[in-house]
């Protein structure tokens, strides 16, 4: 009976204690992100950092972001075709494809690979600068460290995954439309009809929105934990993988409050 | 038995300015206090060595002196102003009239020599066309005897050059004060030597004044016109080389075996 209260204490404190660094840590990366609303326009401007990080970002993970597009679409297509065609509705299949894409899928997959490839390496890319002293050197030069590495990534995630969301989208569709000619004939011209007569303007607008969403998140949370990462290499490793797997949780948190605010407004 | 050397400063010393004063300086880190009060007078022109354990609060005390670090209590006075509560605007006009060598060097792994130096010229001197910037450039680089590294990254320099790289980013804004954070560390005997005549040179040429944190006796004896030696957290004894040498204090006699 002791031993059990004992235990029930014991954990109760295990939570108080877990629950208040998550709210530190929640509050700490409110106030590192508030920092970037209030250094965005001061200057001076690092355009040729911002501009070399759009090309980083954008540029070179269009590669990894088309082939994943082409993969949801043509996969997609394959994996719904059955079910439709056993209703008689195989119709409806570019249709179903398209909103799917453009309202879910490629919002999120494309975020989340932008989470795995880039959010880990900004954490990565500051964590070493910073157990290296780099980040000092740059303070002692009287020079911004913040302004220099965090705005300008951020300001190129936010920029960057919307643009590579929307290529997703128009590979992914075109995906569905190989995975459409497997098994059946159908013209491109007569696909993409079909795929934009179901769409709606009203579509296309809450899943753009929502990208810029995670592309901010995706460079935030990869230069918060960068930047703030301890003394040591290991905590380089750390910062990559924290940055992955809080950025990726904060995508589905945002997708659930999107979808929340467009049930209601749209 | 402790030493205080050099406790009352000399007539000569107080006719001269003090160029860094450090009074009362206090860090904690939790429950570790660092440093309890450590009081340092460096004057124009001077290089004073920092001598002291590992974990001592050597490089504590000047980063506090940059702003890395913000002391808990204690007022740190450079060209005359308490810059403990500057704000980071004031904070940064000092920092531009101080260089910081550190240990690793810090130079910044995604940029070659010269971008390095263009680095922060191109924050700090707008006013340089390309051709005065290249030219300024190139002169620190000779003056660390590196001009043929311009075009190298620093995963291509051995240790002592990235030390000299280093160095040279650290005058390029031609610094009055110039804080050494253990330069000769990780150097084999030679370079030490040569980064040692470096620091030398630099004060002779330059003008500049200097703090150098170090382990190395043999760059303590060859830059210091003074040694201060940090014992637990607060300045234990201070004096020139040859006089700390004699010193019967067991802990100082130590350092000079």
């Amino acid at each position: 009976m002791i031993y059990a209260t004992y235990n029930h204490y014991l954990n109760l404190i295990i939570l108080i204690v877990y629950l208040k660094n998550k709210f530190e840590a929640i509050g700490d990366v409110t106030l590192f992100s508030w920092r970037f609303f209030k250094e965005l326009f001061v200057p001076p401007y690092e355009l040729k950092e911002f501009f070399k990080q759009c090309y980083i970002i954008g540029y070179k993970s269009l590669p990894l972001v088309v082939i994943t597009g082409f993969i949801m679409g043509l996969v997609l297509t394959l994996q719904s075709r059955p079910t439709l065609v056993s209703f008689g509705a195989e119709s409806w299949l570019p249709g179903m494809v398209g909103l799917s894409l453009i309202r879910e899928i490629a919002p999120v997959i494309t975020a989340l690979i932008c989470a795995g490839k880039i959010s880990s390496g900004i954490g990565a890319e500051l964590g070493s600068m910073k157990v290296t002293e780099q980040i000092d050197a740059m303070e002692v030069s009287a020079i911004n460290p913040y302004n220099y590495l965090v705005v300008t990534r951020v300001l190129a995630t936010t920029l960057m995954i919307p643009i590579l969301v929307i290529f997703a989208d128009a590979v992914g569709i075109f995906g569905g439309y190989v995975g459409m000619n497997i098994h059946s004939k159908i013209t491109l011209y007569r696909y993409l009809a079909q795929v934009f007569d179901s769409l709606e303007f009203l579509d296309i607008i809450p899943a753009t929105i929502k990208t810029f969403f995670f592309g901010f998140f995706v460079g935030m949370i990869g230069c918060y934990e960068g930047y703030n990462a301890s003394n040591g290499t290991a905590s380089v490793g750390r910062a990559a993988n924290s940055a992955v797997v809080t950025a990726s949780l904060i995508i589905f948190i945002i997708d659930m409050i999107a979808v929340q605010i467009t049930d209601l407004f749209f | 038995m402790e030493t205080q050397i050099h406790e009352i400063p000399t007539q000569n010393e107080q006719k001269k300015e003090a160029i860094i004063e450090i009074n009362d300086l206090q860090k904690s880190f939790g429950k570790n206090d660092v440093l309890k009060g450590v009081n340092l007078k460096v004057f124009k022109g001077e290089d004073v060595v920092v001598l002291g354990r590992s974990g001592s609060g050597k490089s504590i005390t000047i980063k506090c002196l940059v702003g890395l670090v913000k002391p808990d209590k204690g007022e740190l006075k450079v060209f005359g102003e308490d810059i403990v509560n500057y704000n980071l605007e004031e904070l940064n006009a000092v920092r531009v009239k101080i260089g910081f060598l550190f240990q690793s060097a810090a130079l910044y792994d995604s940029m070659s020599v010269r971008q390095n130096l263009a680095f922060i010229l191109q924050r700090h001197r707008k006013d340089l066309s390309a051709a005065e910037m290249k030219s300024e450039i190139m002169d620190v680089l000779e003056s660390v005897g590196l001009e043929e590294a311009v075009d190298k990254m620093p995963s291509e320099l051995s240790g002592g050059m990235k030390k000299r790289i280093g160095l040279a980013r650290t005058l390029i804004l031609k610094p009055e004060i110039i804080l050494y954070d253990e330069p000769t560390t990780g150097l084999d005997t030679i370079t030490s030597k040569e980064i040692s005549d470096l620091i030398l040179d630099i004060k002779h040429k330059r003008k500049t004044t200097s703090i150098i944190i170090t382990h190395d006796m043999d760059c303590a004896k060859r830059t210091a016109d003074r040694i201060v030696m940090l014992k637990d957290g607060v300045i234990h004894t201070e004096g020139t080389y040859d006089e700390l040498a004699k010193s019967e204090d067991e802990w100082v006699n130590a350092f000079f075996k």
